[in-house]
């Protein structure tokens, strides 16, 4: 009984301590003060001028949104299809050609992402590519495929060889074949590596600081940084965080839901 | 039938120009001088400036902290939620999962907030603070994961041997979730050594880290001397993760 009142209560600290600082932003989004720790009455006038534009500190907060999200959802379906090509083709190689690629695919999922971005940053500058949307895509592109591959390949050694041969078989073109019965096998994994490749993207700050190049591209983590830096923190970003935080706990719920029905049915 | 094992070229050439031509870049920047010449001067100016050399030891310093804390702080957690007797409800791992997926700038600067609101001076402690803070969750999840999917029956066993609850977790349990405690220091120290932001956010640019000194030289064109600076991070990496056997990779998967 003791031990179990110890670790309610241990646990219970540890999650009052992880989410004091966002509850924080969540109270004060609502609120009007600039600055933030003054309460001066409920308001929702930050999450108004979030959504019409009217920015009170920085415009561009919404580009810089929506600048992330395009990033990520190209880079998470480039990398994606990528992965799940290599996937499949890694599967089918043997012995030093298959170290050597998956050596390769370790690099990135290893590197410190701070390393990534100045190596990206190296390479664009050696082929004199210039640097902007196009850049931060590709090195994106780069960091999440490696995911992809890993989500990808558990898929491909607990398939049956037998099925796709059969399809062959039966008179289905390598294909019909591919689509109608090797990718619906794929489908889980693809989908986890294309939400792993999502996050990673969206999440990432160093890489894009190094590769978006100067052409004035902001995304959500540049402009939290550069926000950062001038001092003043853009009083929309309260609204917005609290936003994102709401977003994906509800997403996580949902996810995790779904997946202990799942269990619970294969029981 | 075509040959399958050919789908892995589109990927093998991506490989080769996205992953290994930079980093073979940051190595020949970094052995080279102005006129593109062969030089040792890069790395030797790094050994004979002593703001970098201390700023590179509090940098090591910090992680290893802050790693360190990570452990002592998450294991008893992840110990907690996988014990079915102790804890129950999904909801509590998804609240510990859940900071992993919030963007770590938003996370960090909502941390220095509230410290700036607290009226806390900005400093090591709050560095410290805010890096356990940000990390904590990626220690936590390894370490669950692992003991979740632990075969009860060998602390089982133990205890039928005799083993009191001591020598049960320190001889059976702690030695198989080693994996899991590798792979989370792999997921918390890495990203700690190499940080910039974070760190800058969280002492009010009074305290510099590696990276930060490694993002100051590049964006200011110091492209050899940056790049030595991080040749210097790329080899700590590298032995890290060599010390990290490939088993504990198994730890780390499956986080959706």
């Amino acid at each position: 009984m003791m031990k179990k009142f110890f670790a309610r209560f241990y646990i219970g600290i540890l999650l009052v301590i992880l989410y004091a600082p966002l509850v924080f932003i969540a109270v004060f989004s609502f609120t009007e003060a600039k600055a933030l720790g003054n309460w001066t009455g409920f308001s929702t006038r930050l999450y108004q001028s979030l959504f019409t534009g009217g920015m009170q500190g920085g415009s561009g907060l919404m580009k810089a949104v929506e600048n992330t999200l395009v990033i990520a959802i190209i880079s998470a379906a480039v990398a994606t299809l990528l992965g799940t090509i290599a996937a499949i083709g890694i599967h089918n190689l043997r012995g030093r050609k298959k170290q050597a690629i998956m050596f390769m695919n370790n690099i990135p999922m290893i590197n410190p992402d701070i390393i990534i971005g100045v190596s990206l940053f190296l390479l664009f500058v050696f082929l004199h590519i210039g640097q902007g949307m196009l850049t931060v895509i590709l090195a994106h592109i780069s960091f999440c495929t490696p995911y992809v591959v890993l989500s990808v390949l558990p898929k491909l050694s607990q398939m049956n060889p037998n099925i796709y041969e059969a399809a062959l078989d039966l008179g289905a073109t390598p294909h019909q074949a591919l689509w109608k019965v090797m990718v619906p096998q794929l489908r889980p994994g693809m989908l986890s590596g294309f939400i792993l490749a999502f996050t990673m993207s969206l999440d990432d700050f160093a890489v894009t600081f190094f590769t978006r190049g100067t052409v004035g591209l902001e995304t959500l983590s540049t402009y939290i940084y550069a926000d950062a830096r001038k001092g003043g923190l853009t009083p929309e970003l309260r609204p917005l965080m609290t936003i994102i935080f709401l977003v994906i706990l509800i997403l996580l719920i949902i996810i995790n839901v779904r997946q202990s029905k799942v269990r619970g049915e294969v029981k | 039938m075509t040959k399958r094992s050919n789908w892995s070229i589109p990927y093998f050439i991506f490989l080769v120009l996205f992953v290994v031509l930079p980093l073979v870049l940051v190595i020949v920047y970094a052995f080279q001088d102005n006129e593109g010449g062969f030089t040792l001067a890069n790395i030797g100016q790094f050994f004979s400036d002593s703001d970098a050399i201390s700023t590179f030891a509090l940098s090591l310093e910090v992680a290893i902290e802050n790693t360190l804390i990570c452990i002592l702080l998450g294991y008893p957690a992840a110990y907690i939620l996988a014990d079915k007797k102790l804890n129950r409800s999904a909801v509590t791992i998804v609240l510990f999962i859940l900071p992993m997926w919030i963007n770590a700038l938003m996370r960090t600067l909502a941390t220095s907030e509230l410290f700036n609101v607290l009226g806390f001076t900005l400093g090591k402690g709050t560095l410290l603070f805010g890096m356990v803070y940000d990390y904590l969750p990626f220690m936590i999840y390894p370490i669950y994961n692992i003991l979740q999917k632990m075969d009860k029956s060998y602390a089982e066993a133990a205890e039928d041997l005799g083993a009191t609850p001591l020598q049960v977790f320190t001889k059976v349990t702690l030695p198989l979730s080693m994996p899991g405690i590798m792979s989370g220091v792999m997921m918390v120290f890495m990203p700690t050594v190499s940080t910039f932001a974070i760190a800058e956010f969280l002492t009010n640019n009074k305290i510099k880290l590696f990276g930060t000194i490694i993002q100051e030289n590049i964006n200011s064109s110091m492209w050899n001397y940056g790049s030595a600076l991080a040749l210097i991070m790329l080899i700590i990496i590298g032995i890290t993760s060599l010390f990290n056997s490939e088993e504990s990779n198994a730890a780390e998967g499956g986080l959706i």
